[in-house]
């Protein structure tokens, strides 16, 4: 197993390599720069800035230097909050998404669960009807719909929540409400619509039959023999949903004000603040793959039949 | 004698409802164990010898399936008309089931111990040690080397044949009355078969279990059975004791089935016999006899009813018109 942890560790070194350069070069090829879009400012004092930033060396040595300091972990200074460097600010927005993100995908992960449990074992009865025609929903519309829907309700309509902000101290937790579910939707609906079909799969399965030979009751056959190889596809699913939910919170941070990465993300790429955007990509990625490694390692204690050497 | 009868199948019928139409898997299929008996359950594949014995199990997935009517007389009591409870008490405590694949039939996330005792604490009411210690037991009767360690592997570290070895023990770990094995060799090696009916055979004569042994093939039943049902699309369409079978097959089908099976004793450079044509789709079957479009001695009766079971003696029945009053 340990053996298993270093390798994999080892094998993400030249993903994450290659993603930077990749993305260093992209980013560049993008029309305008970070101070294209300020009014006219005076050649010399436009030489002066380049000349700082080191832009106006060649691209390569750019990289080379861009490159040294990443291994420093430093991700070097922001061109547009010149008082800030792309570590502080990933730094302060970076534990926010990680937040909203991980209560979205805890509140999908229970109540999706739920429901397709429920789903499964009421099939094609109202309540699985019911269940999944909300899933369908929650996977069919996006969440610039939902946002602003939850918005006009709850917040401007009946008054209940705040329309936007973060934990501010007047509304404190119910900034949240919103934003979760918003986030939340399709992964629910996604999760809802998994363990129902999986479970239901596992239900008719030959071992479950013998379970029900043995005579154990319905409940004990479930909750012993059908639920452990039901949720196992929803465990290799939460590695890539967890990445896509911090990464896909871009639009609920938008809509909801709320200053996490997925803002920042917004902002550096119109503004072309490369290195801002540099250090978000490098942030994502490294979620993408810790995301999946974990997944891989859960698999292996859940399923006796994999064994990682 | 009729009081050495542990199980009675009356009339048994198993529907299901499918958007095709209404498949008749099992349609009014009789007979009786009686106590250490072993009875063969012959017939093509899709004649409803598994549907008839999950029925008896009432484990017959529903939807789509149900028990249309008959009755299941298991130690006096209709098995069809038992409450859940009544049910559970009877399932692998009275009656077991081992199961065609046995690649398939454990549980891939559960230690053989833990699937092995569940079994018997709840049955036998041991405790967990106790329990572990009669599975290692069955597991040692069953041929399984090394029981007390292997009892704590996971599925996947057993072969096939060991697996269903494996199952043959949890199955008989209550010492059950009736054991019902469905198709238990098909999956395996042909050197594994013969050594697995033959664990079956020793073990069930010792425990004094009777055996309802599910096969598609008269070969695997010829040493093993006392009596013999075959079965076709559905229904019994003969049945008696393996001498009466072997020696003197009535219905065209039997007749077929036994000119079909390998034999070693006469030396043949003809292609072995198979039944001509295909099992029929027991969808929407009209009545007649569905084997008529196969059987080569086929009448105008046989396609527009079904033919009257003839008894021709003790336990011994065959339904075609060749025979009885339908002559
Ligand atoms: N769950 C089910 N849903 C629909 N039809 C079923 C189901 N189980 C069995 N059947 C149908 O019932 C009929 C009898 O099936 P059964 O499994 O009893 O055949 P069998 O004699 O055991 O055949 P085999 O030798 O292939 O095991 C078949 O036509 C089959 O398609
Ligand atoms: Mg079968």
């Amino acid at each position: 197993m340990s053996r298993f942890i270093v390798r994999r560790f080892l094998s993400v070194i030249p993903t994450l390599f290659i993603i930077v350069t990749l993305s260093f070069f992209l980013i560049r090829l993008a029309p305008g720069g970070p101070f294209s879009g300020e009014k006219k400012l005076p050649p010399e004092i436009m030489a002066n800035i380049m000349r700082k930033y080191h832009m106006d060396e060649p691209l390569v040595k750019q990289y080379f230097r861009y490159m040294g300091d990443v291994l420093q972990f430093d991700l070097g200074p922001s061109y547009r909050y010149k008082d800030q460097t792309v570590n502080d600010l990933i730094g302060n927005a970076f534990p926010v998404s990680v937040m909203l993100g991980t209560m979205a995908l805890g509140t999908a992960l229970l109540l999706g669960t739920i429901v397709g449990i429920t789903s499964a074992l009421k099939q094609n009865k109202w309540q699985d009807y019911a269940a999944m025609s909300v899933a369908v929903l929650g996977i069919s519309v996006p969440a610039f719909v939902v946002g602003p829907i939850l918005m006009l309700i709850f917040a401007l309509k009946l008054k209940w929540l705040p329309t936007s902000g973060w934990l501010s101290s007047r509304a404190g937790a119910l900034t949240l409400i919103m934003p979760i579910i918003t986030l939340m939707m399709p992964y629910f609906a996604y999760i809802a619509r998994m363990s129902r079909g999986s479970l239901i799969e596992v239900m008719r399965s030959d071992y479950v039959r013998t379970a029900r030979a043995k005579g154990l009751k319905e409940s004990v056959v479930i909750r012993k023999h059908v639920l452990k190889g039901a949720m196992l596809p929803i465990v290799t699913y939460l590695g890539p949903a967890f990445s896509g939910i911090i990464t896909g919170s871009v639009v609920v941070e938008q809509i909801f004000v709320i200053p996490g990465i997925g803002r920042i993300f917004v902002q550096s790429a119109l503004n072309r603040d490369y290195t801002v955007i540099m250090g978000d990509v490098i942030v994502y990625s490294i979620i993408l793959i810790a995301a999946n490694f974990v997944v891989d390692i859960l698999y292996g204690l859940l399923d006796p039949r994999i064994s990682y050497k | 004698m009729t009081d050495d009868v542990i199980l009675q199948v009356k009339d048994l019928k198993a529907y299901f409802k499918l958007d095709e139409g209404l498949l008749k898997a099992v349609d009014g299929v009789s007979f009786d164990l009686r106590k250490g008996e072993t009875l063969g359950i012959v017939g093509e594949s899709g004649s409803g010898k598994s549907v008839t014995n999950l029925a008896i199990m009432r484990l017959i997935p529903s939807p789509p399936g149900h028990i249309a009517g008959g009755e299941v007389v298991f130690m006096g009591d209709d098995i069809l008309k038992m409450s859940d409870d009544g049910i559970r008490k009877i399932r692998g405590n009275k009656i077991s089931m081992i199961f065609q694949d046995p690649m398939t039939c454990l549980n891939p996330f559960l230690k053989i111990s833990t699937q092995m005792i569940e079994t018997i604490v709840l049955h036998q009411g041991l405790d967990k040690k106790a329990a572990k210690e009669k599975a290692v037991d069955m597991l040692k009767l069953a041929g399984i080397p090394a029981p007390e360690k292997r009892i704590d592997q996971y599925p996947h570290q057993f072969s096939g044949g060991m697996r269903q070895r494996v199952m043959i023990a949890m199955a008989l770990s209550c010492e059950p009355e009736i054991l019902i094995a469905d198709e238990p060799t098909t999956a395996l090696d042909v050197t594994i078969q013969a050594q697995i009916l033959e664990l079956i055979n020793e073990l069930s004569e010792r425990l004094g279990t009777a055996v309802i042994l599910i096969t598609h093939s008269l070969g695997v039943v010829a040493g093993m059975c006392d009596s013999i049902c075959v079965m076709y699309a559905g229904r019994i369409v003969e049945r008696g004791t393996a001498d009466e079978i072997f020696s003197d097959p009535r219905h065209p089908y039997t007749q077929g089935l036994i000119k079909s099976v390998p034999r070693l004793d006469k030396v043949s450079t003809q292609r072995l016999y198979s039944i001509p044509g295909q099992p029929p789709n027991v969808i929407n079957l009209p009545d007649c006899c569905p084997f008529f479009p196969r059987c080569e001695r086929a009448m105008d009766v046989c396609k527009t009813k079904y033919p009257k079971v003839a008894e021709l003696g003790d336990k011994r029945t065959v339904a075609c018109w060749l025979y009885g009053e339908g002559k």
